[in-house]
């Protein structure tokens, strides 16, 4: 059984650590009531060199803020609360502006991230750090088989595949040792999935680590060495991919097996019911209304996160 | 191709303004003929004591006012068609040429306006948003809200009373000779008449180009494109250079060019305050003294100055975005 | 668009702190509650102060302001303080006929563009493109003219060149109610128009009129005060604010400057206070729109 951090063989600090971290955002409805919406709450998560983890969960489920707050890009009425560590250290707000787009890189999700008045060559100049720009984006350019007139388009001009290259490509601009991509993969060609996933391993095989956030769970699974459920604002278990495998029994998490159970190739049955939102979480477990295993201690009491058979999970009842 | 897109779109303006201007024509024409106040007693003015009942009809028979309206609406219609707008009761010269005149003295007020405002108000509604929440930004809002509530005339009068009365430094009203023309006066005399109306319109101005440029940076700085050039590391300085003023030029530019419309209804309160000798000065006098050729004929003119700058601010669009610019010549 | 919601959660962020300390739904209601009295009060007025106020009384004539004469007095010893609430009510009723008329103008046009075909909408867009063409206040003036001046052509100046934006905005919310999916519903139910149109389509449009019709006050008592001023419409027997301004005029050579300070600013008050109640009102009842 392979241990998180045992990359052959050696136990390594994790490059990114995530702990209890909490997001919340105040907001106002018709009549002006004011709510609290917590977005992101208890959430932990560790990502070592080398690795890819991907974070799992429906749409709009508050997983971009979970890259947002590590590069600490919120907006400025987000509450921020936990504890982030990155190299060893923590991560601090003034730490984050240094890092961002040197040691930290960001892929987007789509190419609305792309200024839509500049050219895509000039935007990919513009984050470069050190060195000549001119070289380094014709470097990248040239690793990612992008033509040197493409550098004129602006990205209305841009393929799909083109233009997911080019958001892979700004990231290496710098030397990152952390690559985050927030779903990079939505809407597209397979083919085009398939390059752009594999780009991202290839990041991680050269020895940095990669957040790959996603609802994809079968992309997910192909490509990953972990993934980390991401249910109502927090991860209700990080597992190993080899334990989403057969009937779903090495999983923790009751969740994480309905995802596994839902696939295509398994059972293909959803689970009944919906994800709470972020206004209206349950006072207990969030995921207490949905599961079949729910006692009393459920409704009351929230779980921590626990480890369990080599990976961690937040449930009262898992075994 | 590229070419023939672009005289395609301009062309299809173009034709819909002019049926947009036949049509104001004919209804402009409609209102001046259901007036209760009678244009020969308009022309006549003061000297009406003089005047007896058949001089009067000699009077009305010149002006064609003796015939039906719709036979009236032909022979302006046709007249206009070849470019020949009457003769201006009270100016007693053609219509066009009075319009030409004024408007030229009209046209340096509103451009100064038009430039100083723009630059200005574009200026604070970028100051505001980049600080965005923080008091110089409500106090550049409230400045804004607060002038587009202000009535421009007041404005006109305040400043009349604090620099003509209080300082002295400009000269009350009707300060240019009854009758004076351009040639007769100096260019230090046309400036000094020129700076008080033009103050007027551009504080007035301002408002409008900085409340949008302000929505417009909050907008862009909220948009996914900033998000990721932060995430890559940009300042807030380097936000607003790379990708800020990039997105928000061409529509603060566009806007100015549209807004002609309050620009000149400003002028027409800012010279009747100021005493300015231009068309918005001239369109009172024919509204209230029944110059109906020259009422007529500005209505048109105003109308053609507005159809401009919208017209400009959509070539302008076309030529600069290059989504629609690339997009034309690739399809 | 973001999945996350980011851009929307951070728009609503600057409010908070624009509101120290203080709920923005309480500093809304404050708001309205403020211009509602100022305005109840600039009402009152009008039948509170005695028009002995107004009459001719030479012992006290061009009084700069003072205890007993706020505004100060004009050459015929008039108090300007009676004279200016007396005018902003003046300015006040023609702005409200004119707005109403205007708002049903556009209420009309708006439903007709969104429910009649693509024929009639074009005429409406074609009309709207016609009335924004021309410089407002040159419109009014020919329309004043037109109407042989007098208070009718004021009133039916601002009114026929205040809708287009307001007829804009029904139209856009008659086209998505109509496509809304409890509509549709309802249709296929075979709910008779009449039906639909009282019980759902008016709930919705009531507030979008009524707040637009607020809006629409500022423009339409500025632009009444513009031309008054001008000298068209209104003659000096209904002394509205313009009047008192272009009267004035005349006096501020000798120094008079509270004739026309106290009277333009009470005007710039009170136009600002409809400002304010009507997007306090559109922010309350919707904040998503009022952002725009």
């Amino acid at each position: 059984m392979s241990m998180p951090g045992e990359v052959s063989g050696v136990k390594t600090e994790p490059m990114l650590s995530v702990r209890e971290l909490s997001v919340s955002f105040i907001q106002y409805a018709r009549g002006l009531k004011q709510q609290l919406l917590e977005v992101i709450n208890g959430l932990s998560i560790e990502l070592y060199p080398g690795e890819v983890v991907a974070v799992v969960g429906s749409s709009g489920s508050g997983k971009s803020l979970l890259a947002h707050a590590v590069l600490g890009i919120l907006p400025g009425n987000a509450i921020v609360s936990g504890d982030m560590q990155f190299g060893g250290e923590i991560l601090t707000s003034k730490r984050q502006s240094t890092l961002r787009g040197t040691e930290i890189a960001f892929v987007p999700q789509s190419v609305n991230y792309l200024d839509p008045l500049m050219k895509v060559g000039a935007q990919v100049k513009a984050a470069v750090k050190q060195g000549s720009k001119r070289e380094v984006q014709q470097k990248i350019f040239k690793r990612y088989h992008l033509d040197k007139n493409v550098e004129n388009l602006y990205p209305f001009q841009l393929s799909g595949g083109m233009a997911r290259r080019i958001l892979v490509a700004g990231a290496l601009v710098g030397n990152a040792r952390l690559v985050i991509a927030d779903e990079p993969t939505p809407g597209l060609h397979p083919a085009v999935v398939k390059e752009t996933l594999h780009h991202l391993r290839e990041l991680s095989d050269e020895g940095r680590a990669v957040m790959l956030i996603t609802h994809d769970i079968k992309a997910a699974l192909e490509y990953a060495d972990r993934i980390a459920v991401f249910y109502a604002g927090t991860t209700l278990e990080t597992a190993n991919v080899a334990d989403f495998s057969g009937d779903g029994s090495d999983l923790r998490h009751p969740y994480s097996k309905a995802l596994w159970k839902a696939l295509p190739q398994n059972d293909f049955v959803s689970l009944p019911g919906f994800q709470p939102a972020s206004g209206e979480l349950p006072q207990g477990c969030l995921f207490a209304p949905r599961c079949h295993m729910f006692k009393d201690l459920c409704k009351e009491k929230r779980p921590k996160e626990r480890s369990l058979r080599g990976g961690k999970v937040r449930c009262h009842y898992a075994t | 191709m590229r070419l023939t897109g672009f005289l395609i779109f301009v062309s299809g303006k173009v034709l819909k303004a002019v049926i947009l201007l036949a049509a104001l024509s004919v209804l402009s024409f409609w209102l001046v003929s259901k007036s209760p106040i009678d244009p020969v007693q308009s022309y006549i003015g003061a000297d009406a004591m003089v005047v007896g009942p058949e001089q009067r009809e000699n009077i009305a028979a010149y002006w064609g006012l003796d015939r039906p309206p719709l036979e009236r609406l032909y022979s302006w219609g046709a007249a206009l068609l070849q470019g020949d707008f009457g003769t201006s009761m009270i100016f007693r010269r053609p219509v066009l040429t009075v319009i030409g005149e004024r408007f030229m003295a009209s046209l340096m007020l509103m451009g100064l306006a038009w430039i100083i405002s723009g630059l200005l108000g574009f200026w604070l509604g970028i100051t505001a948003a980049m600080k965005q929440g923080s008091w110089l930004d409500r106090l550049i809002k409230t400045y804004c809200f607060t002038l587009a509530s202000t009535p421009t005339f007041w404005l006109g009068l305040l400043l009349l009373i604090v620099f003509a009365v209080w300082l002295g430094w400009f000269p009350i009203g009707l300060a240019v000779p009854a009758g004076g023309l351009a040639e007769e006066v100096t260019l230090a005399e046309r400036l000094r008449h020129l700076i008080l109306p033009a103050l007027t319109l551009s504080i007035l101005g301002v408002a409008n180009v900085a409340l949008h440029t302000r929505q417009k940076l909050i907008d862009v700085l909220n948009s996914e494109y900033v998000l990721l050039a932060r995430a890559r590391g940009a300042t807030e300085r380097e936000v607003l250079f790379r990708h800020g003023l990039r997105n928000i030029a061409l529509p603060a530019v566009t806007l100015q060019f549209a807004s002609l419309s309050e620009l000149f209804g400003g002028s027409v309160l800012a010279e009747q305050v100021f005493s300015y000798p231009g068309l918005g000065q001239a369109t009172v006098q024919a509204g209230l003294r029944g110059d109906v050729p020259l009422l007529l004929g500005i209505v048109i003119f105003s109308a053609m100055f507005v159809f401009s700058g919208n017209l400009i601010a959509d070539i302008i669009y076309r030529l600069v975005d290059p989504r629609i610019r690339q997009g034309e010549a690739s399809g | 668009m973001s999945k996350s919601g980011i851009s929307y959660l951070a728009a609503g962020s600057k409010e908070v702190r624009l509101f120290k300390g203080m709920n923005l739904r309480t500093k809304t209601l404050i708001s309205i509650g403020l211009t509602v009295v100022l305005l109840m009060l600039i009402i009152a007025g009008n039948f509170t102060l005695s028009a002995d106020n107004i009459s001719t009384n030479f012992e006290i004539k061009n009084q700069p302001p003072s205890a007993v004469n706020l505004f100060g007095t004009d050459w015929l010893g008039r108090d300007m303080f009676t004279r200016t609430v007396k005018g902003l009510n003046i300015s006040l009723a023609v702005g409200m006929i004119a707005s109403f008329v205007s708002a049903v103008i556009a209420l009309v046009l708006g439903i007709s563009a969104a429910t009649l075909g693509k024929r009639v909408d074009g005429l409406v867009t074609w009309l709207i493109d016609l009335f924004l063409g021309v410089p407002h206040l040159v419109i009014i003036i020919l329309i004043a003219f037109a109407m042989g001046g007098g208070i009718r052509g004021v009133i039916v100046g601002v009114a026929v060149t205040h809708w287009p934006s307001l007829a804009r905005v029904i139209r856009a919310e008659v086209m998505q109610l109509r496509s809304a999916d409890y509509i549709q519903v309802a249709q296929k139910l075979g709910k008779s128009r009449w039906w639909i149109a009282t019980k759902h389509l008016l709930p919705h449009l009531a507030p979008q009129f009524f707040i637009g019709l607020i809006l629409l006050f500022p423009h339409a008592i500025l632009h009444e005060a513009g031309i008054s001023f001008l000298g068209f419409g209104l003659s000096p027997e209904t002394p509205a604010i313009g009047i008192i301004l272009s009267e004035s005029m005349r006096y501020l050579s000798t120094g008079m400057w509270w004739l026309a300070f106290f009277p333009g600013l009470a005007l710039l008050v009170m136009v600002r206070s409809f400002d304010i109640l009507g997007s306090n009102l559109l922010l309350l009842f919707d904040p998503h729109r009022a952002r725009e």
